[in-house]
């Protein structure tokens, strides 16, 4: 029983509809709003400012944080207690990997940047909706950048690599595997990389090879964002 | 931030705002939107000027109280986002969003404007439980008002989801039946200003206040929750004209309301 059709009838490199908006949020110095099929994330950007408690400084140059959130009301079954959980600490460390190596703060020590995402409603693919608005967010806060991170999930289902599993696939009743990545868009490297599940070596780089076409498409959707933003001003 | 209290106080005198508002105007756009949210049961985002802030309802079934074993619950949250103002932390939740969940559960629950023994599927069994998440987007004043809108929108266009055969909830599916709302109460919050009475305040202006009341009314103007706050007293007079003009108010919030909903 392979799998030849798509639970959601997409083609196997198709990535669910996307629309995104930056300078949603007045009071942040940037933000963004990324919706990715029914996975949607808001992302606020404030700072550079100043670091508390002290001993977290860093005196060559600033640090980003970022904080990653599920709304209460967002998973698709039981409400979700809020307030910081183990699952989210760890995927906002990830997120401030995914993020530092194209953005320069070594003109801001001491300072911080944090990068808050909320996420209103989910369909599998979270951190990747939060790294790609977080990435917009930054770049309309003005935070020095020398590339732009675009993110994206694929994987295997039942023996075919697809590209942005939904929910659905993650949860298929086969060996299925869950890649979510980050790419820097011109020097092509991965920032975030995590795998759940089964998948034979020559699968995980065809996986790869699908994420770095389908991350492409986010970064022209990030970048039209952006010239949005801007051109309107 | 930088408050502009004696300029705010000044214009106040001559019955001008800094954003050239009257004293008593909303500001604009107000919108609501709702199903913003695939997986509550009921969702909603409001938007008064630049504050925006969502509702989620969540639906869930438990065992009732002991001392009330007919009927169903209701709980409001509130989380003050570190995303919606630079003065917002992560962290437990503070004062100001204990309060701003309180106040509003407050004028919903205490007007009865959920039939709770409708919510009772087995005494002393099962019932449904709703809980609302109230969550800042932006905060730029007034989250009082625009909780409350969002609490109240959110729970009307809320539906139970599906209950399978063996109890348990199927939460992708839901079924056309709403909540058994049978009042609509909205909460307005009037803020006392060097003596004058403001509506809709933003940061600056609620950073200036030294009093406030908020009160919660239905559709008949009925009274169902009050809360005072700040720093200085209220006269019985005070109290009065806040009251008229809260009730004022809180029908020109029904009509938007009931506008957006249509």
């Amino acid at each position: 029983m392979a799998y030849t059709k798509r639970v959601d009838g997409r083609k196997f490199d198709e990535l669910r509809p996307m629309e995104a908006k930056a300078g949603i949020i007045p009071n942040a110095d940037g933000s963004a709003y990324f919706k990715i099929g029914k996975t949607t994330a808001y992302a606020a950007v404030y700072g550079p400012r100043e670091l508390y408690p002290r001993f977290l400084q860093n005196p060559k140059k600033g640090v980003l944080r970022c904080h990653y959130s599920m709304m209460p009301f967002s998973g698709s079954g039981e409400r979700i207690r809020p307030g910081s959980n183990r699952r989210a600490q760890e995927i906002s460390m990830v997120m401030a990997n995914a993020l530092n190596p194209v953005v320069d703060l070594s003109a801001f020590p001491n300072a911080v940047v944090d990068v808050f995402v909320e996420l209103p409603q989910t369909d599998a693919g979270t951190r990747c909706a939060a790294i790609s608005a977080a990435a917009i967010a930054l770049a309309d806060a003005g935070i020095p950048m020398k590339d732009m991170v675009c993110s994206v999930a694929v994987g295997q289902v039942d023996g075919a690599v697809v590209a942005d599993l939904c929910y659905d696939e993650e949860a298929y009743d086969a060996i299925v595997s869950d890649i979510p990545v980050a790419m820097t868009h011109n020097s092509k490297e991965i920032t975030l990389l995590q795998m759940d599940g089964e998948i034979s070596k020559d699968d995980l780089i065809k996986a790869l090879e699908l994420a770095k076409v389908s991350l492409e498409q986010v970064y022209q959707l990030q970048q039209k964002t952006l010239r949005e933003r801007f051109s309107s001003e | 931030m930088i408050v502009n209290k004696d300029t705010i106080a000044q214009l106040a005198n001559e019955g001008k705002r800094l954003d050239g508002r009257s004293l008593t105007d909303y500001r604009q756009p107000i919108k609501i939107e709702t199903n913003i949210s695939w997986t509550a049961e009921g969702s909603t985002k409001v938007q008064i000027g630049n504050t925006v802030v969502m509702a989620g309802v969540k639906l869930s079934i438990e065992k009732p109280y002991n001392d009330t074993s007919d009927e169903g619950g209701i709980m409001i949250n509130a989380e003050l986002l570190p995303l919606s103002s630079p003065e917002y932390e992560p962290g437990p939740p503070q004062m100001k969003a204990i309060e701003l969940a309180r106040v509003t559960d407050r004028g919903i629950r205490e007007a009865k404007a959920i039939d709770l023994k409708k919510l009772c599927i087995e005494a002393g069994e099962k019932a449904w439980f709703v809980i609302i998440d109230l969550v800042t987007i932006n905060d730029e004043g007034n989250l009082f008002d625009a909780a409350s809108l969002a609490a109240l929108a959110a729970l009307k266009s809320a539906k139970f989801p599906v209950v399978n055969a063996d109890g348990s909830i199927d939460y992708k599916k839901k079924t056309d039946k709403s909540l058994p709302l049978v009042k609509e109460p909205l909460a307005v919050t009037i803020y006392k200003i060097n003596g004058h009475l403001f509506v809709d305040p933003t940061v600056e202006e609620e950073k200036s206040h030294e009093a406030r009341l908020t009160v919660a009314s239905d559709e008949k103007g009925t009274i169902s929750a009050l809360q005072k706050g700040g720093e200085e007293p209220l006269t019985i007079e005070d109290i009065s004209k806040i009251c008229d003009l809260a009730l004022e108010k809180a029908k020109f919030l029904r009509t938007e309301l009931n506008k957006a909903l249509k």
